[in-house]
């Protein structure tokens, strides 16, 4: 959407049920939120997750946020292939992807003036010993390269998202934030 | 609870109702509110009061029936289908006359239909919805603070008017999450429940019943919930209206339509057209006055509704033939985008020679 005022950045993070990916935009906007923000997150809900792709919408804004749906995101973090099937030509010219490159074996082909970013997800995460923190290594590349928001920020916010039987992966999960950003400045 | 917080509009809701005193909450899972009977089975218990899962609908608006006549607060949840379910029971609380709260949280229809956000049961909702001659109140917030704050004041109006009323979001009201502020609200003064069957030690028996045989017992009581609905028409109407003073084109919109019709609104000033948008928060009692005021001046008057012309139908009666009343409505699980109402808006100035 035209936002000619001030910020309203729509974002879109995709993969299939079991990678974190609602957790993901969850942290995402509390992030958003904390650091005094307009946000909206919309998942997707019902069947549509048993099995399938996952995905959510989380908008940032100066701004009152009209509807939390996002049609053409700015920017978009998918962790497998059906998500960049699916997302991949929704997004807007002059807009950001951000591409699981452990589990899309191939460049992504999008038409447009779009910034590419491969990004080993899992390997990274597999690394840390923590292989069920690849949604945080996508976030940690994604917070560095759009600069909104910083990693720290991010994993100050993970308190306030997770349930507290999971606090103790905290640090791990900031650990892997930290990687994704530096992957970003290294790689991108 | 004084900070912002995260929250979707379901569990936001849930513990809006708990904290308006809430004290018996009954539900039948549906989606996309599932999150409000998972959210209340685990605080309502910490909070020792009631929570059942019903085996169905029908069992579950009875049980509000049954809490209701003894006078403790209570609520139940669902979604349309569910809602078509629950129909019989609010006929009856309605001849009952007792205080419940409904949250109905739209989705695509007719029939199953689908999960996607809807707002296709505007005319059963606002039209009473089961049989006999009544009305419910209506609430129909358009952002996840809003939908909590209702909470309070559907309770209220429910116990001052002895009236179901109907908290009216959709799937994505209820799914979204959005910063909200939860805190305990200022309750109304609400008169003694001495028709409440609290055991009848030392007083007179109190009778709640819907079924009145005597000659003319019917037609008294519907004379009284005239009388009753005719006081809550004159007194509770809820409505915004935004950037009307010089509007040239008025959108009406409520809900999650709404508070997409007010971005497109902003959009069209910036292009230099006079927009302006009416937004019922009570669909029933319908704004009829405000929109009919709004139509002393020659206007366009445009309904956006995630609906097959619904509301529209309000917006007429009150408009009375002075201004032209158009409708834009997606049914079935679409939802219009800013870009598209402002599209609407601009073909508007070309009728109207405006901007």
């Amino acid at each position: 959407m035209i936002a000619p005022n001030g910020l309203y950045e729509e974002i879109v993070i995709a993969g299939f049920g079991g990678q974190g990916i609602l957790l993901a935009g969850k942290l995402l906007a509390q992030t958003a939120m904390k650091a005094g923000r307009e946000v909206t997150f919309m998942p997707s809900y019902g069947a549509e997750v048993r099995g399938g792709t996952a995905n959510c919408m989380v908008i940032i804004a100066d701004e009152p946020i009209a509807c939390p749906t996002v049609s053409q995101p700015e920017s978009l973090m998918v962790l497998n292939k059906a998500s960049l099937s699916k997302f991949g030509p929704r997004l807007k010219p002059g807009g950001l992807l951000l591409w699981n490159n452990c589990l899309i074996d191939s460049r992504p082909e999008l038409n447009g003036d779009v910034e590419m970013v491969s990004v080993p997800a899992d390997e990274v995460a597999v690394e840390l010993g923590a292989p069920k923190s690849a949604n945080m290594v996508m976030l940690g590349a994604y917070l560095q390269k759009r600069g909104l928001l910083t990693p720290d920020q991010a994993s100050e916010a993970l308190r306030d998202v997770l349930a507290e039987r999971y606090h103790k992966t905290i640090a791990v999960n900031t650990e892997a934030l930290r990687r994704g950003a530096e992957f970003a400045v290294c790689h991108a | 609870m004084s900070a912002r917080i995260l929250m979707c509009g379901n569990e936001a809701l849930a513990e809006a109702a708990i904290l308006a005193g809430c004290d018996a909450y009954f539900g039948y899972p549906i989606t996309p509110q599932n999150e409000i009977t998972a959210y209340m089975s685990r605080r309502m218990a910490e909070e020792g009061r009631v929570f059942v899962q019903s085996e169905s609908e029908l069992a579950a608006i009875n049980m509000v029936f049954g809490a209701a006549a003894t006078g403790k607060r209570t609520m139940t949840s669902s979604s349309s289908p569910g809602i078509s379910l629950m129909q019989e029971g609010m006929s009856f609380l309605a001849g009952a006359e007792l205080p419940a709260v409904v949250v109905n949280v739209m989705r695509g229809g007719p029939g199953l239909g689908n999960i996607a956000p809807s707002q296709g049961d505007y005319f059963q909702a606002t039209r009473g919805g089961g049989h006999g001659d009544y009305r419910t109140i209506v609430l129909g917030p358009s952002r996840v603070q809003e939908l909590a704050d209702c909470m309070v004041l559907a309770f209220d109006l429910a116990d001052q008017y002895r009236i179901t009323v109907m908290v009216l979001a959709d799937g994505i009201l209820g799914q979204m999450m959005e910063p909200v502020v939860l805190e305990a609200k200022q309750r109304r003064e609400l008169p003694p429940k001495d028709w409440a069957l609290t055991g009848a030690d030392g007083r007179e028996q109190n009778i709640v019943r819907s079924l009145w045989l005597g000659e003319g017992a019917l037609e008294e009581l519907n004379n009284k919930l005239q009388a009753k609905y005719q006081q809550i028409q004159e007194n509770e109407v809820l409505c915004e209206e935004y950037q009307m003073d010089d509007a040239e084109i008025v959108i009406v919109a409520y809900g999650t339509v709404a508070r997409i019709a007010r971005t497109a609104v902003d959009k069209a000033r910036e292009e230099g057209i006079n927009a302006g948008l009416i937004r019922p928060i009570t669909l029933w009692p319908f704004p009829t006055k405000q929109i009919s005021a709004a139509a002393e001046t020659f206007r366009m008057f445009l309904t956006v509704e995630m609906s097959c012309g619904q509301m529209v139908e309000d917006v007429q009666l009150a408009v009375a033939g002075k201004c032209p009343v158009l409708l834009h409505g997606r049914p079935g699980g679409g939802v219009p985008g800013v870009e598209e109402i402002l599209e609407k808006i601009r073909q508007l100035t070309i009728r109207t020679g405006a901007a």
